[in-house]
């Protein structure tokens, strides 16, 4: 390792991760009340990222059709995701009730094709670089810390606005599913169907919620990546990652996920440290090599529940 | 799937019991079909020859898939990625120790399976969610390690190397119309060794897998054997595909196809044909092929009448679009496939003009 560049990499790691954690938190969220794992969040938040950008009138081709503030759109944004998420629900899962997890796989997988075709005609195929940010992409802090490289850490500001506004997030989604009574009732929800509609819990609304909150969830990791990178298809590769990070913090625990996702922010950052240049490159694939570890020796997860069936 | 013969089709023998090929009009489809394909070259256009190309090894790797997800039960994300290891192992083989590809096509199938067994490792302790989430994950690592490891053999970052033409004694399967062939008689044998896998001690131990991981534990099946063996088969069908794409397609590497989505569409291929089911590959792989293809005209044909700037993106986006769509109606209106669909026709054609 090349420890003079570990002080940035765990700084950067963690700001990365909870990015990540906070995409992950999306899909323990629906996995949480439906059971149901998302394999197309990635490609709703993409879709958020999109849409967020068509608000906010960036295509600049002249004939757009809303040009709102950052904020503004947003909100906008997540009213789509809000509907968009319930919909789903509505056509493409609801009529999977108790089917195979292969169908259910399946089907979220066959959303996601039909999310990304979607996304591409209306939005075009090329990466959107002029996605609104509320300050330029270049602009860092310098903070002097004597064992780092050359003596200073650089963050950027942007990220460490995605940092916050992430843990803004996380911190609302713990509130909302621990006091709130529709989160309650989520929580219920998971831990048992027939038992919750038995106290008068309306099961499938609580899905569509889950749903629709998960997809603001999605737009809102989809704005955050975009502001750091930009606007393209490719974002719902994120997601790719957040996956691990989900099992390695334990499939259902919503702390979990955000443990996961930091640690794999971490993980992709640290390997990116090393001396030589087969494990520097590797940092594309380390969150899935942390998996395997995991899959093989704690298939739980870190903070998840022991049910899991084990062979 | 037992199907309900009509009174007076008995079987005499248990030899006619096990028989694949009951009907005299179903070895006339069979050798029917088998020289439509063969002949194909005399009669066909371009594009069929090059289409039954495509469909034929991506039947082979739909097989595959369905010994591991159709008959044991257990998801796989990762089919495209062991076709990738076999594009390799066949490439490297002939180039390197000089091989005939016809030689190293059971290579590749082989080195294709060990791959599988690695990532099939996992099951030993998950199943379901958690072992997709395994072969997700080989799904990324090994097309990475194509591009960073060993840059002199497997092509460095640019990942791609040439694949060099078949070939026995001077004739060169250098174009789709010869290698159609090769495709063929590789299916014929595939498809022999996949329908009988399933009746066989193995198979009989992968449905029981599939149906109930428990009471077959009970009945004395060895899981974690059998899954890795299903694993392994299904990587060496994925590996066999591979070998054979990369021969056709005359380079191996990442960009020609073997990505997550790939994956995902041998997945959606079996899901449309019928999990479980030895047609079912057949039928889905040609179905989802066919309608790539019909996605693309349709594609093509909305650019030619949109503003000019729509063009590049009407072009690319109808074939995930048709695909999603078409996964998704399969799955919420007829989840056990075109197999099914063809036994319910079938049945009611017997009983025509009667509904019943």
């Amino acid at each position: 390792m090349n420890w003079v560049l570990v002080p940035q990499a765990i700084i950067t790691g963690i700001l990365n991760g909870s990015v990540i954690g906070l995409i992950a938190l999306g899909v323990v969220l629906i996995y949480k009340s439906s059971e149901i794992f998302n394999f197309s969040q990635g490609h709703l938040l993409m879709l958020g990222a999109f849409v967020t950008w068509w608000f906010a009138g960036a295509s600049e081709d002249g004939n757009e059709i809303f040009n709102f503030p950052l904020g503004l759109a947003v909100l906008a944004a997540f009213l789509v995701a809000l509907l968009i998420g319930f919909l789903i629900e509505r056509i493409a899962l609801r009529p999977m009730t108790g089917q195979p997890l292969l169908s259910i796989i399946l089907m979220t997988l066959g959303l996601a094709q039909l999310i990304e075709g979607l996304v591409s005609i209306f939005f075009g195929i090329q990466p959107k670089s002029n996605f609104p940010a509320p300050i330029a992409r270049t602009e860092t802090f310098k903070i002097p810390f004597a064992f780092a490289f050359q003596g200073n850490i650089f963050i950027k500001k942007l990220l460490v606005i995605a940092f916050l506004v992430a843990v803004f997030g996380m911190i609302l989604i713990v509130i909302f599913f621990k006091f709130s009574r529709v989160g309650l009732s989520m929580r219920a929800t998971a831990e048992d169907h027939e038992l919750a509609r038995s106290i008068g819990i309306n099961v499938p609304r609580i899905f569509g919620l889950s749903w629709a909150i998960a997809g603001i969830v999605a737009t809102a990791g989809g704005v955050l990546l975009a502001m750091l990178t930009g606007a393209s298809l490719s974002l719902s590769t994120v997601v790719l990652v957040a996956f691990p990070a989900i099992l390695l913090g334990g499939l259902e625990s919503l702390p979990g996920a955000i443990v996961g996702g930091i640690a794999v922010g971490l993980a992709q950052e640290l390997v990116s440290t090393a001396k030589l240049i087969e494990i520097r490159n590797s940092s594309e694939i380390a969150p899935y090599v942390l998996l395997l570890i995991v899959l093989i020796i704690r298939p739980e997860g870190l903070f998840g529940q022991k049910r899991i069936e084990r062979i | 799937m037992a199907i309900l013969r009509p009174a007076g089709d008995y079987d005499r023998s248990y030899r006619q019991d096990k028989r694949y090929i009951r009907k005299p009009w179903q070895w006339v489809i069979l050798f029917a079909s088998i020289g439509v394909v063969a002949t194909c070259p005399y009669w066909g256009t371009p594009y069929i020859i090059t289409t039954a190309n495509r469909i034929g090894y991506t039947i082979i790797a739909v097989q595959g898939l369905n010994i591991l997800t159709g008959y044991t039960g257990q998801i796989s994300l990762g089919q495209a990625a062991f076709m990738l290891v076999g594009g390799y192992v066949s490439t490297l083989v002939v180039t390197h120790l000089g091989l005939s590809m016809f030689l190293a096509l059971p290579i590749a199938a082989v080195g294709a399976g060990i791959v599988g067994l690695i990532f099939g490792l996992p099951s030993l302790r998950v199943k379901g969610f958690y072992l997709a989430m395994a072969t997700l994950a080989a799904q990324f690592i090994i097309p990475w390690l194509t591009k960073h490891t060993f840059p002199e053999f497997l092509g460095g970052t640019e990942g791609r190397i040439a694949t060099p033409v078949p070939q026995i004694g001077s004739f060169l399967f250098n174009e789709p119309a010869r290698f159609i062939y090769i495709t063929l008689g590789v299916l014929i044998i595939t498809t022999f060794i996949a329908a009988n896998i399933t009746r066989t001690r193995l198979g009989r131990a992968f449905v029981a897998i599939r149906d109930n991981d428990l009471a077959a534990e009970l009945l004395g099946v060895n899981l974690f054997g059998y899954k890795l063996r299903a694993f392994f088969i299904a990587a060496m069908y994925a590996g066999l595909a591979g070998a054979l794409k990369a021969h056709y397609q005359r380079a191996i590497g990442t960009e020609f196809g073997y990505s997550l989505t790939e994956s995902i569409v041998l997945l959606g291929m079996l899901v449309v044909g019928g999990l479980g089911t030895n047609i079912g590959p057949f039928l889905g792989a040609t179905f989802i092929i066919v309608m790539q293809d019909v996605s693309n005209v349709v594609g093509s044909n909305f650019a030619a009448i949109m503003p000019h700037e729509m063009t590049a993106r009407l072009l690319t986006s109808f074939r995930p679009i048709f695909f999603g769509l078409i996964l998704m109606f399969f799955l919420i209106f007829e989840p056990r496939g075109l197999a099914h669909r063809w036994q319910l026709f079938k049945a009611a054609w017997r009983l025509r003009p009667f509904s019943h």
